[in-house]
């Protein structure tokens, strides 16, 4: 993996510009969080090619949160708290320091024991056995990334997580998923002809996607372990827009088959098909509360297209979007206390977010091509589509707008993105 | 006297088999075909062939696509005479069944563009039904803008796309 890394002083502000090559993304970074935690690495003891690749998932992980700045090891070795001499990390400027050992059981199992130490303090902050089957070695590395990232922000860590995202090459259509990170890709669906709005299945087994194979926008669902798909929904007209209530027992799709695009539920078996919206306009984007009590959806019943909440099992719509502009595609924050949308205002899209107490809009982003925002299951990242390069491109910008990274496919365009559990 | 007869007749078959005796076809020169002189026929009326008028470059039925302003629906009255010539068309040709496309430009979310592109064909499909096709002949989709004729982030393109097909 090649890491090339550009540090530029802008008046006060660290620039941290990194760039690092995937399997299938290229992943720039740009912008650094307010405090960047300085840790050092040391590779475990035991097996060296193993503790070699966890040490390069740790570092990846750290580099594009924008939390961390590396310490360099070179020239120290210690596996044990005993073998740690703290003056000498104090002396690099490290503050956190991370040793351990790595093994391979009789099994087949990677078993590795990790310790995060205070270097200031000289204490350990944070002990642990992380293990994982044969071959899995990115997902020990990013298991103690979680691990330390939680323990020194203070936030869950989000390194193990996946996406999804639809990459479009001329007329081809590939629906993927991968690590958060862009590893391990699975191709879920290939084809000639467009697939639009993955989503995940809460427990993260299932996607829920549209696909116009059969000439029309229909709905599938689809076991991410065994490939098999069911047909959701293919009514007459166009099928769309599947969003998944928190306990999985349900999902929101959008119907046209009663006229105008409106919304009902519907059981992931296909039954049980209610509606809820009774507009006659456009009602799209329907998405629920972490609580599974309440609906945002996009509606343009008042003449433009603006975000409304509802009773997730129907009843009044209460606008929550005013103001010049549109606004689309809202996703509830993970706890609940706000919204991520995209506002549309002279030509332009946003990503943009809103608290429910104050009902303030905020711009976290400059402005462009930037759609389909969605949060990381830690409310602290934000995934887009945006455009670089003429290219269709994977973004995510940190909550409070420091961190940017921009994703590149190998080749074609990404576009509809969405963060996994 | 019957065996005479007989004979008689016989004589006269043989006679009548030996002038029929089959020609040996001959290598020289093919005779003339026989010249027919068929009666002329009556002043009848010459063939009908039906051209379907989908078929004609200059019918109005040429024209199969819908355009509209941006984030609108309806059908603008310069559509108007197209429309009603297919729904003509299709009352007249209650065979004839049509799929309606809808299509959005891009400056929406992809699933409002979906609804966007449905409610365009929809709203041809309502004209379609006024001007007496049946709604058994016509189907709509949507593809929001997952299917544009034209790519750019400008009104060049945008407005190309923003479009109702009439497929047949």
């Amino acid at each position: 993996m090649l890491l090339r890394v550009l540090q530029s002083l802008a008046g006060s502000l660290f620039l941290l510009h990194v760039s690092m090559a995937s399997a299938e993304l290229s992943i720039e970074i740009i912008g650094a969080g307010e405090n960047q935690i300085p840790v050092a690495i040391v590779p475990f003891g035991g097996d060296a090619k193993l503790a070699l690749a966890i040490k390069d998932v740790v570092v990846s992980d750290f580099l594009r949160s924008g939390l961390f700045r590396m310490i360099d090891a070179e020239g120290k070795s210690p596996h044990e708290i005993a073998e740690v001499s703290y003056p000498d990390w104090q002396a690099r400027g490290a503050e956190a320091l991370v040793i351990g050992s790595v093994a391979v059981q009789s099994n087949g199992r990677i078993e590795a024991r990790f310790r995060l130490l205070d270097v200031v303090k000289q204490t350990e902050l944070a002990g642990q056995a992380v293990s994982a089957s044969e071959g899995q070695v990115r997902a020990v590395g990013h298991r103690i990334a979680d691990l330390i990232y939680e323990k020194l922000t203070g936030d869950k860590g989000v390194f193990s997580t996946r996406i999804a995202y639809v990459n479009r090459e001329g007329q081809h259509f590939r629906l993927v998923v991968a690590d958060s990170d862009g590893y391990n890709e699975q191709t879920v669906l290939s084809q000639n002809q467009p697939i639009m709005s993955p989503a995940w299945s809460p427990d993260g087994s299932h996607l829920a996607y549209v696909s116009f194979e059969t000439g029309h926008a229909v709905v599938y669902i689809q076991s991410l372990y065994t490939n098999q798909r069911k047909l959701l929904a293919g009514f007459s007209g166009t099928n769309s827009a599947p969003a998944w209530a928190p306990n999985g027992k349900q999902l929101a799709i959008v119907l046209t088959r009663d006229g105008s695009s409106q919304i009902y539920l519907i059981r992931p078996d296909g039954s049980d098909v209610r509606r809820i919206t009774f507009s006659g306009e456009i009602d799209t984007e329907p998405n629920f509360s972490p609580d599974g009590q309440y609906l945002l959806f996009l509606s343009d019943r008042g003449g433009s297209p603006q975000i409304y909440r509802m009773p997730a099992k129907g009843g009044p719509a209460e606008r929550m979007t005013f103001g010049e502009g549109a606004n689309f595609s809202p996703r509830h924050s993970p706890d609940g206390k706000g919204f991520v949308f995209n506002h549309r205002v002279s030509g332009k899209f946003y990503i943009a977010l809103q608290d429910f107490q104050t009902g303030q809009m905020e711009l976290l982003t400059e402005g462009g091509w930037e759609k389909k925002p969605s949060f990381a299951p830690n409310g602290k990242l934000i995934m887009f589509a945006s455009e670089a390069r003429e290219r269709g491109i994977l973004a995510t910008i940190s909550s409070d707008g420091r961190v940017k990274q921009r994703m590149f496919t190998r080749s074609g365009d990404a576009r509809e993105p969405v963060w996994g559990p | 006297m019957k065996k005479l007869l007989v004979s008689i007749i016989l004589v006269n078959l043989l006679a009548a088999c030996a002038s029929q005796k089959p020609i040996e076809p001959e290598a020289a020169a093919p005779e003339p075909a026989p010249v027919v002189e068929a009666p002329a026929p009556a002043a009848a009326p010459a063939p009908v062939v039906e051209v379907d008028p989908l078929n004609d470059p200059n019918s109005t039925l040429a024209k199969r696509s819908v355009y509209y302003p941006f984030d609108v629906s309806a059908v603008q009255d310069a559509d108007k005479p197209v429309v009603q010539a297919h729904a003509t068309y299709l009352s007249e040709h209650p065979n004839r069944t049509v799929r309606l496309e809808g299509n959005a430009d891009e400056r929406g979310s992809n699933e409002y563009n979906l609804g966007l592109g449905q409610r365009r064909a929809n709203g041809v499909k309502q004209m379609l039904l006024l001007g007496g096709a049946k709604a058994s002949q016509i189907e709509t989709v949507s593809y929001g803008e997952e299917k544009p004729r034209a790519a750019g982030h400008n009104e060049a393109a945008w407005s190309q796309n923003r479009r109702t097909d009439i497929k047949y």
